[in-house]
């Protein structure tokens, strides 16, 4: 690598840093912060609070801004403010569940797809491509209606995982594939290593990479997901969530009862944070692309 | 690749997507612990207070089973379900607009749909590309990087927040356009037409601007690594002009992978019709959908969602089939 060639520091510390110059980046800086932000915010804010904003009329209706109500108070009599963080806390935790379960499943299926080749890539192949087409809105839809009431927030992030995992497993197969040939992988078969061996130890940390992009858009994916479910009604709308929000402040028609802010402070705050996860993504991906000296 | 193989496993694809597709739709609700005939019979019992004895009940149940299909062993189900829906086209008469059959409902909304659909992803497509070919041919000067953080800052927002945006924009803030769409019956007129686009006209600008922003990124990143390869600097030096370059050497490759991003990506998109539909009460298929769903018609659910796997995989297959016609590459091997 030229940039260890580069950095020849004379302190131990310096070395450290100089190693994770390749990391800087404005894309990845912006992102990070915003998602720093927020997500340090929704999760440590609420150990301040006391009342559970999901509970209706704790306050009065539609009160305005003040240093009480930050945001004021919807339509239900719950506090904006304290809904949108619990909001924000809800969205990104549903995220990473559901991005740790697809990362996993769509890593295992990639490689071995990959990895293993033949009759059997193919018929994977056949599946995840059947499951990337297959519109997945219509088919949450239906099971919406049918488990409705019985659905526990955690069974929207199981469904959303089962359809989730397909885009990531195309991914990590292509990357497979071109591994494959590679001159390293050669020779550790030559030396001696099982299948598993050279999957884990040879292949993985190089694709762990692709992972964390990956993983950090099926973030975005999963809240999005849920959410456009919660606005239309059809996820568990009484757990606080990015979406849920949204869809008590059309279905109490805020606009019109001239309370903006519960409509509008959510719509800012999720193109704030997926703008934040976005560039993240990005940033990571450009990052390790300086690094591997393909940009 | 040759054609015949290259067609043939495009076909092995689609009748694979189908058959997944309608098998997922059929298990999955069956396999959740809930039985929406409970359901409805305990909502018709609540409505009845009590009035309905033990045998109407038991009667009740019995037909309703055999009216969705529930009776039998979950084998013979799955078979009289494939048989019916792909050999007759039938899914049972509808709930809520009975004696219409489901058919007839789904049929009479999908073209509103389509013609949602169709022009939303043309638009989209074309726009998008055109922006990001110019960003990514001339990406080192200041203004193509103006037009891709105007991508950046599309591309990440959410369907929904688009729809939501664009009502609070344009029919809020400044009432241009009618807040929740109305569309006229009956015979068509010219007259007519121009309402139907007034009203259409949001919910298609938020399809387009969501099919935008990814477009342009793609197309831009597409650009920039084509503009480099050898043939376009032979172009330049054999003197052809900057307009010849960038749209019959640069945009004749890079448009390749981008056919196939949306012959994959049409499923998503369809998602965003249907999400459109729903926020903005258009009458397509999306809100025959929403409206089953809230109703219990679980028939026409049924249908809308088979006709919408159907309808999403020809499409992928429309696609795919138009390809050999852009790649030679598939045609002369």
């Amino acid at each position: 690598m030229t940039q260890d060639a580069m950095a020849l520091p004379t302190t131990r510390s310096g070395l450290r840093w100089r190693e994770l110059y390749w990391l800087v980046n404005l894309r990845l800086a912006i992102g990070l912060t915003i998602v720093l932000i927020l997500a340090v915010g929704s999760l440590v804010l609420p150990l301040f609070n006391t009342v559970d904003p999901s509970v209706q009329a704790s306050y009065w209706k539609n009160l305005p801004p003040s240093f009480k109500h930050l945001l004021g108070t919807n339509a239900l009599g719950q506090d904006t403010f304290w809904y949108l963080v619990y909001s924000v806390r809800n969205s990104l935790v549903l995220g990473f569940v559901v991005a740790i379960g697809v990362t996993v499943i769509s890593t295992i299926v990639g490689l071995s797809a990959g990895y293993i080749g033949g009759s059997f890539e193919r018929v994977v192949m056949l599946v995840v491509d059947t499951f990337i087409t297959i519109p997945l809105l219509p088919i949450l839809i239906i099971l919406g209606a049918v488990i409705r009431g019985s659905s526990t927030f955690l069974t929207v992030g199981l469904v959303i995982i089962i359809f989730g995992w397909a885009w990531g497993a195309r991914t990590v197969r292509s990357m497979a594939l071109t591994l494959r040939e590679r001159e390293f992988i050669n020779m550790a078969r030559f030396s001696g290593a099982n299948t598993l061996q050279i999957l884990v130890s040879e292949i993985f940390p190089y694709v762990s990479a692709f992972l964390l992009v990956g993983f950090i858009n099926t973030v975005l994916f999963a809240i999005n997901t849920e959410a456009t479910l919660a606005v239309i009604g059809l996820s568990k709308v009484e757990v606080p969530t990015l979406g849920s929000i949204i869809f008590w402040a059309l279905s109490y028609n805020a606009m019109f009862t001239g309370n903006y802010i519960w409509i509008v402070a959510p719509i800012v705050t999720t193109v704030v944070l997926f703008l934040g996860l976005f560039l993240t993504s990005t940033g990571f991906n450009a990052a390790f692309a300086t690094k591997r000296g393909v940009a | 690749m040759g054609i015949v193989q290259y067609v043939a496993k495009r076909l092995g694809l689609f009748l694979a997507v189908l058959f997944i597709g309608l098998t997922i739709t059929f298990f999955l609700p069956r396999l959740m612990p809930v039985n929406p005939i409970d359901g409805y019979i305990s909502q018709l019992m609540s409505l009845s207070s009590g009035s309905l004895s033990s045998e109407a009940v038991a009667e009740l149940r019995v037909n309703l089973e055999e009216l969705y299909g529930l009776k039998g062993d979950l084998l013979s189900q799955y078979v009289s379900y494939l048989e019916r829906v792909l050999l007759r086209f039938d899914f049972g008469p509808s709930f809520a607009y009975y004696p219409a059959t489901v058919s007839d409902v789904v049929l009479n909304a999908l073209p509103w749909t389509l013609a949602l659909l169709l022009t939303t992803t043309v638009l989209g497509w074309a726009l998008g590309n055109m922006v990001g070919l110019v960003a990514g041919y001339f990406h080192t000067k200041r203004l193509a990087t103006l037009l891709e953080i105007v991508g950046i800052l599309i591309y990440p927002i959410p369907y929904y927040i688009l729809a939501v945006s664009v009502i609070l924009l344009f029919a809020y803030v400044f009432p241009v356009f009618p807040l929740s769409a109305t569309f006229p019956v009956g015979e068509m007129s010219l007259n007519k037409l121009g309402l139907i686009l007034y009203n259409a006209f949001l919910p298609a600008l938020a399809l387009v601007l969501a099919g935008f922003g990814w477009n342009i990124l793609s197309m831009k990143a597409l650009a920039i690594a084509t503009t480099e390869e050898p043939y376009v600097t032979y172009a330049r030096l054999k003197g052809a002009s900057n307009w010849t370059r960038m749209t019959r050497y640069v945009f004749r490759n890079a448009m390749l992978p981008q056919v196939t991003a949306l012959a994959l990506s049409i499923g998503t998109i369809f998602n965003g019709a249907l999400l459109t539909e729903i926020i903005f009460s258009y009458p397509g298929v999306g809100l025959i959908m929403r409206t089953a769903a809230t109703g219990g018609d679980y028939n026409v659910l049924y249908g809308v969602i088979t006709i919408s796997i159907i309808a999403v995989a020809t499409a992928g297959l429309i696609i795919d089939l138009i390809y050999p016609l852009l790649d030679p590459r598939i045609r002369h091997k």
